[in-house]
């Protein structure tokens, strides 16, 4: 919304600078986009001047060179292209040395080897309208010299607003005026529309009717002007129109505008003659019904589109913009003033499938009170009869009327204090809600209000009241508290467990990625997966039309990024939520963790130029670090845990039985798709929400009495795993094992025999109670010995 | 013999002398002083000497060997010293190679900084963190957050809405969306959770919008608090704790008008600025991040509206005993703020070189 200022001041003009009132409007519930200016900068060298002669100038055909007067007995000589400039013209002038609207300084010139000192200006150098014909005439007789800026507007500040859709009172130049007065105290005209040249009572010579119905279209008003003489508009009207951002086209298109700038309320001017079978007819639109717009274009309807429609079809879509075929023109002599409320939203909707979003549609599209309809055309009413020599018929054809009568609403004071944490006394909160246009009467307990019908849908009850005071009264010098409460913060276990896991994960060298929640459609196929998915039904883009279901999709997106911005090596996580059709719940979707590593497993260095790839078992490492660091008991269990992964080198991640994910390389077909290989691409990913964190741990004596260390070399036939073989000798040394790891494997069918391996493990062997002695470990090694041999055919290697 | 014995330790003492390394210096104490050598040889002759001669001799002899010996070692301390600072030399590198590297800590992503530093001065103000569900119904998102059924947001220009999808609970009957603000979680927990209540709620919240300062998905904390007594300037002074934690301990708040449907009053809170002095930079020219004006936007906020409490009154919830405020802001718009940040498409192009220097 642009609120041009010397506009503005017609009804409130506070004693502040531009700049300080849009700050007053800030702190006070408007906001101030910015502050523009429109028009020449500084009206210094802008003056009245009077063409005494206007000759042809002798060296060009299409220049005149003048003499003009402006004030001081001096006539200048100005050469000017205009083809209407003639002597006994009074006009603008620029001398030399005044800025123009563009930013260029004027000078002296030579045109064609005449002097010319300074310029006769059209309206469009001056910003006033887009006409640049010829140079503008100016009105009425003011004297040579007098600055032109006291005749008409040159330039002037433009608050640009942004208005809240609370505040559909304040897309009007007037309601903009009422809160400056209300957050500065300066004085309010009365309104422009107060006193109506027209009248009401039933209106002849036109025929309308709503068959859409009070919820589409709540009021539908309309008068007839006869006589109208369509024309330019005067110089001070064009020049409002275009510092509040609209093209002046004549003055009965014009006075629509200045008055939906004025009082908010949209307008359309019907030329009648044009209006087949003099009649309306307000309905819903069929769908693939065709109008053909104001701004020339075809435009395709449906039924959620109103239209009105005359005795031929169609001539405008309501609320939005009017049509081409009963357009006012040049010939046009009696208008039909049609000036009514629409469903907000229903507009709204329209004007984003049309792509049309007209001054009209945006303040329609708000949901107006259908009191403005009258106020328009009061103030059309007595514009029409000024600007175009109209003569208003009688009446005011009104469909629908006022809308409810305004609320009544108790105001306490104790309420006021209990909510915003500072006293306001009675008189204070009356005079704020005076100001802003609503009625108050004293109460025992604090003011009756009535709210005006602008507000209706705004302010219905008592906590609305209280806010007009917070702002208007109350935000500037508000103290500041602390809640009076004991509480006690934390974070959930959940929150903790994800914390934990997150700075394992960093701690062991991974970076954190943040992914999109989105996922094109073909990426469970790139993934071999068949996880249905929850799909959007309105996505910005194709590539974004549904919610990932793993988060292998985005992390291995990011990897992609970074291997194609040149990383050789990548080692990251992400922890996200993933998105299930059945999981649709009250309580938060799954948060689970998942890591790639891809190149080197570590840094290379001089030292180690070379490191190896990470491979599977860089993604157990990951899986160790998380799992073991959150203290949680995990197993690990041989298998090809999704299509994704590589069909050998893969394990599902068990806790308790149940599977919470995977650790793998990532299926060397599926790693080329997303550009990364040939290298291996190791993978552990975990659902967080599967997991908890331990009990509280009870102490155990592990220092009093000494280890004892065993170490044993099996030979095994290589279909026995080492997780097999570890959990042979568990079973059979018992309690007193400690911990058994595997420190070596080897191979050499020359020596050990075709297909079979040797595994080295550590033991240690340990009591809480005593000092293990020689021989009870040896018995423990004979045990773990025969169930070896006997269980897996395995032997001692000596 | 004694003038033998005195030739011998002479010579002997001399070579001792002249030795340059344990390894020489271990073959002359075996000539000198093993079982093959002269000195010895001779004591062991002593018995066969006339009595009267014994005696000399043998304290002779003696000494000799003492001298030897004592010779011996402090020779072995010398060229033990000598041997051991040749090795420190030898062992000289070039110390200003890189360094074997200990694994590299990686990092957090900015997001996840952020989010925890703002949780953790919330939990120092006694908020509980409450998390809740990214795929919402129209009632908890609009309708309990009092959004006019005809509220532009709710249109699908503005809000992700998801295809038909059977099965959903009873709960989240109707239409299911992404949630576009992480509000609908003010009503969850109230319901769960009688007053009174202070919590915030981090989380990933979605809006069809896609620009430099606008990402379709992005990150908001919402907080609420619920009690019998909590007022406007609560609201103030809990964000103005906020702030000077997040910010610096000079930072001032200011509280503008605003509307949003589910605060009653409505207010923008801007923080004083951190990266000027009035408005203009060291060089003298204009702050680019407060745009000059000294003050920088930073979250919205306002009293619980009436008709959210509506919604909970099943819980405990009264609208005319309780009362309370909750405000809402971007994870990413703190980041940009903070960092320096100009877009935020950024955040989301996870490109190492980036997240990591943070």
């Amino acid at each position: 919304m642009r609120v041009p200022l010397d506009w503005l001041s017609e009804y409130c003009a506070p004693a502040l600078s531009a700049t300080e009132l849009a700050a007053a409007l800030a702190l006070t519930g408007t906001e101030v986009e910015r502050v523009e200016h429109h028009g020449v900068a500084t009206p210094d060298g802008f003056v009245v001047g009077h063409v005494l002669e206007a000759t042809k100038h002798p060296d060009a055909d299409r220049l005149r060179v003048c003499v003009v007067e402006i004030g001081d007995g001096e006539p200048r000589q100005i050469v000017c292209g205009a083809p209407n400039v003639a002597a006994g013209l009074t006009v603008a002038v620029a001398q030399p040395g005044s800025v123009m609207p563009d930013g260029t300084r004027l000078k002296k010139a030579k045109l064609r080897g005449q002097e010319s000192h300074g310029m006769i200006l059209s309206e469009r150098e001056l910003a006033i309208s887009a006409e640049h014909d010829g140079i503008m005439v100016l009105p009425g007789t003011p004297a040579p010299g007098t600055p032109l800026a006291e005749v008409i507007p040159i330039g002037t500040d433009v608050l640009v607003l942004e208005i809240t859709p609370n505040r559909p009172d304040c897309l009007g130049i007037y309601g903009v005026a009422r809160e400056v007065h209300a957050a500065t105290g300066a004085p309010l005209a009365p309104e422009p529309w107060a006193e109506d040249p027209g009248s009401l009572g039933p209106l002849a010579g036109v025929e309308i009717t709503n068959a859409a119905g009070p919820e589409l279209n709540p009021r539908f008003t309309a008068r007839i002007f006869g006589g109208v003489r369509v024309g330019p508009s005067p110089i001070w009207l064009k020049a409002r129109l275009m510092a509040a951002g609209m093209r002046p086209i004549s003055n009965v298109v014009d006075i629509t505008n200045y008055v939906m700038l004025v009082t908010g309320q949209p307008m359309h001017a019907f030329d009648l003659d044009r209006v087949a079978g003099r009649r309306l007819n307000v309905r819903r639109a069929r769908a693939g019904e065709t109008v053909e717009t104001l701004d020339g274009q075809a435009r395709t309807l449906d039924p959620d589109i109103v239209l009105i429609e005359d005795a031929d079809g169609p001539t405008s879509i309501a609320g939005v913009m009017g049509g081409a075929r009963s357009e006012v023109s040049e010939t046009t002599s009696t208008v039909l003033a049609e000036v009514a409320t629409w469903n907000g939203p229903n507009i709204h909707e329209t004007a984003l499938k049309l792509a049309l979003n007209s001054e009209a549609a945006s303040r329609n599209a708000k949901g107006l009170a259908p009191e403005q309809t009258l106020w328009a055309q009061a103030l059309a009413t007595r514009m029409f009869r000024e600007l175009t020599g109209a003569t208003v018929s009688p009446g005011t054809l009104d469909l629908g009327g006022d809308g409810p009568a305004p609320a009544k609403i108790a105001l306490r004071t104790a309420r006021i204090a209990a909510l915003l944490g500072t006293e306001v006394p009675r008189e204070r909160a009356a005079e704020v809600l005076d100001a802003l246009g609503f009625t108050t009467a004293a109460t025992p307990e604090g003011l009756a209000v009535t709210v005006p019908p602008v507000r209706r849908t705004d302010v219905t009850r008592e906590v609305d009241l209280i806010e007009e005071i917070a702002r208007l009264a109350v935000l500037g010098d508000l103290p500041a508290t602390l809640p009076r409460r004991s509480g006690s913060g934390a974070l959930s276990a959940r929150q903790r467990l994800r914390r934990r896991a997150a700075d394992l994960l960093a701690g062991a060298g991974l970076s954190e990625v943040v992914g999109w929640s989105f996922a094109a459609p073909d990426q469970n196929a790139r993934l071999r997966l068949a996880d249905p998915a929850v799909t959007l039904a309105n996505p910005m883009s194709a590539d974004h039309s549904r919610l990932r279901t793993t988060l292998l999709g985005s992390v291995l997106d990011v990897a992609a990024h970074n291997r194609a911005q040149g990383a050789e090596r990548i080692a990251i996580f992400e922890m996200g939520a993933v998105y299930r059709p059945e999981r649709i719940a009250p309580r938060a979707e799954d948060v689970h963790a998942l890591a790639l590593l891809t190149g080197p497993v570590r840094t290379p260095t001089w030292r180690e130029p070379a490191p190896p790839p990470a491979d599977v078992f860089a993604a157990k490492g990951v899986a160790e670090v998380l799992l073991d660091g959150l203290g949680i008991a995990w197993e690990l269990v041989p298998g090809q845990a999704l299509a994704t992964l590589h069909p050998t080198r893969s394990a599902v991640v068990q806790v308790n039985g149940h599977r919470v994910g995977f650790l793998a390389e990532v299926h060397p077909e599926v790693a080329a798709a997303w550009d990364l290989g040939p290298g291996p691409v190791a993978v552990a990913a975990i659902n967080l929400d599967a997991l908890a964190l331990p009990e509280t741990r009870q102490a155990r004596d592990l220092t009093s009495f000494p280890s004892l260390r065993e170490d044993l070399a099996v030979v095994l036939p290589d279909t026995v795993s080492a997780a097999e073989l570890l959990a042979v000798i568990g079973a059979a040394a018992g309690p007193l094992l400690h911990s058994a790891d595997v420190f070596d494997v080897y191979r050499d069918s020359a020596r050990l025999g075709a297909g079979r391996y040797s595994v080295a493990v550590r033991l240690h062997f340990r009591a809480s109670d005593r000092t293990l002695t020689n021989e009870e470990v040896a018995v423990k090694r004979g045990r773990i010995i025969a169930a070896v041999a006997d269980q897996l055919e395995g032997t001692i290697r000596a | 013999m004694i003038d033998a014995i005195t030739e011998l330790r002479d010579a002997g003492l001399a070579r001792i002398a002249a030795a340059q390394t344990s390894a020489e210096l271990e073959q002359l104490r075996i000539a000198l002083l093993g079982r093959k050598a002269e000195l010895p040889n001779l004591l062991r002759g002593v018995a066969e000497l006339p009595p009267e001669q014994r005696g000399p001799v043998g304290r002779a002899a003696n000494e000799a060997r003492g001298a030897l010996e004592a010779a011996l070692e402090t020779a072995g301390a010398r060229i033990a010293a000598a041997e051991l600072e040749a090795r420190l030399l030898s062992d000289r590198i070039d110390i200003t190679l890189p360094a074997d590297p200990l694994p590299r800590p990686g990092r957090l992503h900015l997001l996840t900084q952020v989010r925890r530093e703002i949780e953790d001065v919330f939990i120092g103000l006694g908020f509980r963190i409450e998390e809740g569900p990214e795929i919402e119904s129209v009632y908890f998102n609009f309708d309990a957050l009092n959004h006019d059924p005809t509220h532009p947001a709710r249109l699908e220009s503005d809000t992700f809405y998801l295809s038909e999808l059977p099965g959903a609970p009873e709960e989240m009957a109707g239409r299911l969306l992404l949630r576009t603000h992480t509000s609908p979680m003010q009503v969850r927990a109230m319901l769960a959770t009688p007053p009174p209540i202070a919590i915030i709620v981090p989380g990933r919240v979605y809006r069809r919008d896609s620009d430099v300062t606008h990402t379709p998905q992005f990150h908001q904390i919402e907080g609420l608090v619920v009690a019998e007594d909590i007022t406007l300037a609560d609201l103030k002074g809990t964000l103005l704790a906020f702030s000077r934690a997040i910010f610096g301990p000079d930072r001032e708040i200011r509280l503008r008008p605003h509307f949003f449907p589910f605060t009653e009053p409505s207010v923008e809170v801007d923080v004083s600025c951190f990266n000027c002095d009035h408005g203009r930079l060291a060089d003298d020219s204009r702050c680019p991040l407060c745009k000059g004006t000294t003050w920088i936007e930073i979250l919205g906020a306002g009293m619980v509206d009436p008709n959210v409490l509506g919604h909970v009154t099943a819980n405990g919830y009264d609208p005319e005993r309780h009362q309370g405020f909750a405000f809402g802001m971007g994870i990413e718009r703190i980041a940009m703020l903070k960092h320096g940040i100009g877009d935020l498409r950024l955040l989301y192009d996870n490109d190492l070189r980036f997240l990591e220097q943070f």
